[in-house]
C-alpha cells in the first residue's frame, strides 16, 4: 500500500491550499445593500435600466421563491445559507459601459491576465499564437468586455452580455427567456430569475456556422456576493455554435454562492456544443471557504434533428450541484453529456444529467468519469426517461468512477424510466482504483508519483477530454494535474 | 557496478530472499536461472524499488550508492530499468504518450531539457523499426489488449529509448515466438556496451543462445547456490535443478 498511501498523503497535504487562482483584485465596486427583498430586485432592475416586462418577470420569480424550500435530495452537506446575509449585486465601478478595452479598469485586465484569458484583442489580431476565441468576460456581475464583435457581426452572430441583449435584442430575449428553465423551475433557478445580474447572450441565425469558439470566463470577486449568471443561447435552424465557459474565483474564508442558469435552444438541424471548465475555489484542506455551485443548465432540442452536447470538466467548488440536461423534443434530436468530475480534499460533488426523450427516434449518450481523491464525495446522479410518444428512443450511459486512496467515496445513482416499449436504454458502470501496480510501473519508468497519478487519471478521462475543443483539452489536462497534486503547472 | 550484498527480503512476514549476494559489472551480462518461486522476480522488484517488500538485511548498491534509500522513480532516473515479467496495462494512455512522458521525466530528473518532438519521433521510429513494432501499436493504450509477445517487445522498446545503466530482464523470452525471440534479443544485444550491464532472468537456454551471458547464476530458495560460465546454463538444461536441492536456510 505504500506508494498509494504516499500519493494519498501528498495529495492531502498540498492539494487545495495551493489554489492557483486565489487572488483578490482591488477594484472599486458598486453594491446593493445586503439582503434580499422586493426593493433589491427593483434596484437591480433599475441599475440595468430594464424594461417593465423584465422587472415584472423578476418580481414574479421573487414572490414564487419565497414560497419554496431548498432542495435536500442531493448527497451534499452544508450549513444553512442565510440568504439575507448576502449581497445580490456588485458591479465594478465604471462610468458607462466600456466601449473598448482601453476603457476597462487596468486592474481588471491584470486579473484576467493572471487567469490566462485571451482578452487582449490586439494581440490575437496581430497574429500572436492564441486560440481563436471570442471572450465575454463576466467579472462578478457585469459583463465587462466583449471581443471579436466585428467579425461575429459580419456572420450575423449576436454575442453580447445579457444586459446588452435586453436593450438591443429585446424581442429575442423575450421570446426565449425562461422557456427552457422556467422562472418557477427550482429553488436556485427561481432565485436566479429574481436577481440575475448579467451573463451572456448568443444568437446564431439560420444556416450560420459560428466562425469561432465563443467563450465566457466567469469569475467571482466581491466578498459575500452571490453570483447569479444568466446565459441564453439560441441556435436557429441549421446553425452551429461551440461555446466554452471557464470559471474561477478568488480564495476566501467564507463560502460564496453561485447559482447560475443556462438555457440552450436548438431549432431544426441546429447544434450547440457547450463546454465548461470549472475550477472555482474548492475551499481549504479543512473545508473552509470555497464556492457553493448550485447551477441549473438545460438545453431544449426544440427542432427536428437538432443536437445539444454538454461537456464539462469540474474540478473546483466546495459543493457542486449541477445536472446539465437535454429535453429531446424534436424528432430524431440528440443529446450528449460528457463529464469529468474530479473531487479532492473535502469537496462534495453531486452532478450528472437528465435526458428527457419526448420525440420519436431521439437518441442520447452519457459518458461520465468521476475521480475522487482525499476525503471527497463524488456522486453521479442521472435520469433517463423515455416518454409515451418517444418511439425508438435510445440511450447509452457509461459511468466510470476512479478512486485514489481509501477515504473518498464514489456513488452512482441512475434513474431510468421508459414509458414507451420500443425505447432502448443501456447503462454501464464501473468503479476502479488507481492500482499500486500501475503506480509502480510508471515510477519504474521515471515518473514521480504525482506525474504517474496525473497520467493514469488523464488516461481514465481521455474519452471525455477528446470531446473538448483542442485548445481547452490541453488546459483541462493541466487543470486535472493541478487539482490532484497542487503542483502549480 | 550493481552490487547486491547479503539481501534478506520478506513479504507479509514470509522470508523470500535469504542472504542473496551478486555483482554485475559494467559491460557484463549476468543470467539468473532458478526454479519457479525461488525469488527471481522478487529480486528484480527489490532492485527496482517496488513498495511492499521488507528488506530485513543487506544492501543494493549502484556504483557504491545505496539504492534501497531511493524511491522507484529516483532509481529509474539513476539508470535502473526493469523489463517486467507481466507488464501492466495503463488504460487510456497511448503508448507513444507514455514513452514521451517517461523519457522526459528521466531527462528532467537529470537536469536535461525535454526532447523536441521531431527528435523524439526520430528515436521512436528508429527503435521501433529495429524491434519491428508497428507504429499503429504505439497509438494504442499501453499494454491494453497487447498479446504477451507484444508486451515484451514494448518493454524492450522502452529500454532502448531510456538507455539505462542496468537492465533487469525478467523472463523477457516468455511469450515470444521464434522470430520475436531473435528480434528482441538483437534489440538487447544492440544496447550492450562497456558501460551498461544486464541481469537476465530466464528459464531457458534458448534466450542465452541469442544473448550470450558472461556469468550464469543459479538461484534456489532465495539465494545464489551456484555460479559459473555459460556452460552452467547448458548443464541445467540437461539435468534440471536436481543437483541444487533446497539448501537449508
Ligand atoms: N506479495 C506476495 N505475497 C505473498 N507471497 C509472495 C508475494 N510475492 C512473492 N511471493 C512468494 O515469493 C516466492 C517467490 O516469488 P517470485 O515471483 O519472486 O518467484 P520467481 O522466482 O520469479 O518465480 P517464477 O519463475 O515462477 O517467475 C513465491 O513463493 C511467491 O509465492
Ligand atoms: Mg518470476
Amino acid at each position: 500500500m505504500a506508494a498509494v498511501q504516499e500519493t494519498v498523503d501528498r495529495v492531502r497535504s498540498i492539494d487545495v491550499d495551493a489554489y492557483k487562482y486565489g487572488f483578490v483584485s482591488a477594484i472599486e465596486s458598486d453594491m446593493a445593500p445586503k439582503g434580499l427583498n422586493e426593493d433589491i430586485v427593483r434596484f437591480i432592475s433599475a441599475k440595468k435600466e430594464e424594461p417593465e416586462w423584465l422587472l415584472a418577470w423578476r418580481l414574479e420569480a421573487y414572490r414564487r421563491w419565497l414560497t419554496i424550500d431548498e432542495p435536500k435530495w442531493a448527497r451534499v452537506d452544508y450549513p444553512p445559507i442565510d440568504f439575507q446575509d448576502l449581497y445580490y449585486f456588485a458591479a465594478p465601478k465604471t462610468a458607462a459601459g466600456p466601449k473598448s478595452l482601453d476603457e476597462v479598469d487596468p486592474e481588471l485586465l491584470r486579473t484576467y491576465e493572471k487567469l490566462g484569458i485571451p482578452l487582449v484583442e490586439q494581440e490575437i489580431l496581430a497574429g500572436v499564437e492564441r486560440p481563436r476565441v471570442a471572450v465575454d468576460a463576466v467579472f462578478d456581475s457585469v459583463s465587462v468586455a466583449t471581443t471579436f464583435k466585428a467579425e461575429l457581426g459580419k456572420a450575423g452572430v449576436i454575442f453580447c452580455s445579457f444586459s446588452e441583449a435586453v436593450h438591443n435584442h429585446p424581442d429575442l430575449v423575450r421570446r426565449y427567456l425562461g422557456t427552457v428553465v422556467p422562472a418557477t423551475d427550482n429553488f436556485y433557478a427561481t432565485l436566479n430569475s429574481a436577481v440575475f445580474s448579467d451573463g451572456s447572450f448568443v444568437y446564431v441565425p439560420p444556416g450560420v456556422r459560428c466562425p469561432m469558439e465563443l467563450s465566457t470566463y466567469f469569475r467571482i470577486n466581491e466578498k459575500n456576493t452571490g453570483q447569479f449568471e444568466r446565459t441564453l443561447i439560441i441556435a436557429d435552424k441549421g446553425s452551429y455554435v461551440s461555446y466554452l465557459e471557464g470559471c474561477t474565483a478568488p480564495k476566501r474564508d467564507e463560502n460564496q454562492l453561485h447559482a447560475a442558469v443556462v438555457e440552450l435552444v436548438t431549432l431544426d438541424d441546429a447544434e450547440i456544443k457547450y463546454s465548461t471548465v470549472q475550477n472555482w475555489y474548492p475551499g481549504d484542506a479543512e473545508g473552509r471557504g470555497g464556492i457553493y455551485n448550485f447551477v441549473t443548465k438545460r438545453g431544449d432540442c426544440r427542432g427536428a434533428r437538432s443536437k445539444i452536447s454538454w461537456t464539462q470538466v469540474e474540478t473546483g467548488s466546495a459543493i457542486t450541484w449541477k445536472y446539465p440536461s437535454c429535453i429531446l423534443r424534436g424528432e430524431a434530436s440528440r443529446g450528449e453529456f460528457y463529464s469529468i468530475a474530479i473531487s479532492n480534499g473535502r469537496q462534495q460533488v453531486d452532478s450528472g444529467t437528465k435526458m428527457i426523450h419526448l420525440g420519436r427516434n431521439t437518441t442520447s449518450r452519457i459518458i461520465s468519469k468521476g475521480v475522487s481523491a482525499g476525503k471527497s464525495q463524488n456522486t453521479y446522479r442521472g435520469q433517463v426517461s423515455a416518454h409515451r410518444l418517444a418511439t425508438g428512443a435510445r440511450n447509452f450511459t457509461n459511468c466510470d468512477s476512479l478512486l485514489i486512496g481509501s477515504e473518498c467515496g464514489a456513488h452512482t445513482v441512475p434513474y431510468i424510466e421508459a414509458k414507451n416499449a420500443s425505447a432502448v436504454i443501456e447503462h454501464e458502470a464501473t468503479t476502479s482504483k488507481v492500482s499500486e501496480d500501475q503506480l509502480f510501473y510508471c515510477q519504474q519508468r521515471g515518473l514521480s508519483p504525482e506525474e504517474a497519478t496525473a497520467l493514469i487519471v488523464n488516461g481514465f478521462v481521455r474519452d471525455v477530454l477528446q470531446q473538448l475543443p483542442m485548445e481547452f483539452a490541453v488546459e483541462a489536462q493541466k487543470l486535472i494535474a493541478i487539482s490532484l497534486e497542487g503542483s502549480v503547472g | 557496478m550493481l552490487e547486491i550484498k547479503n539481501l534478506h527480503v520478506s513479504v507479509h512476514g514470509k522470508a523470500i530472499l535469504d542472504g542473496l549476494s551478486l555483482k554485475v559489472n559494467p559491460g557484463e551480462v549476468a543470467a539468473i536461472m532458478g526454479p519457479n518461486g525461488s525469488g527471481k522476480s522478487t529480486l528484480s522488484y527489490v532492485i527496482a524499488g517496488k513498495p511492499g517488500y521488507e528488506v530485513t538485511a543487506g544492501e543494493v548498491l549502484l556504483d557504491g550508492e545505496n539504492l534501497l534509500e531511493l524511491q522507484a522513480d529516483e532509481r529509474a532516473r539513476k539508470g535502473i530499468f526493469l523489463a517486467f515479467q507481466y507488464p501492466i496495462e495503463i488504460p487510456g494512455v497511448a503508448t507513444m504518450t507514455f514513452l514521451k512522458a517517461s523519457l522526459n521525466a528521466q531527462r528532467r530528473g537529470r537536469g536535461e531539457a525535454d526532447l523536441t518532438t521531431p527528435e523524439f519521433m526520430r528515436r521512436v521510429r528508429e527503435a521501433s523499426q529495429r524491434l519491428k513494432v508497428d507504429q499503429e501499436m504505439l497509438r494504442r493504450p499501453l499494454n491494453v489488449g497487447f498479446s504477451g509477445g507484444e508486451k515484451k517487445r514494448i518493454e524492450i522498446l522502452q529500454m532502448t529509448l531510456l538507455e539505462p545503466r542496468y537492465g533487469v530482464l525478467d523472463e523477457t523470452d516468455s511469450g515470444l515466438d521464434i522470430d520475436a525471440l531473435r528480434i528482441v534479443s538483437e534489440g538487447v544485444n544492440a544496447l550492450r556496451n562497456a558501460n551498461r550491464g544486464f541481469l537476465v532472468i530466464t528459464h531457458y537456454q534458448r534466450l542465452l543462445d541469442h544473448i550470450k551471458p558472461d556469468v550464469v547464476h543459479v538461484m534456489a530458495k532465495g539465494r545464489i547456490v551456484a555460479s559459473g560460465g555459460p556452460e552452467l546454463a547448458l548443464e541445467l538444461e540437461k539435468n534440471g535443478y536436481r543437483d541444487y536441492p533446497a539448501q537449508a536456510a
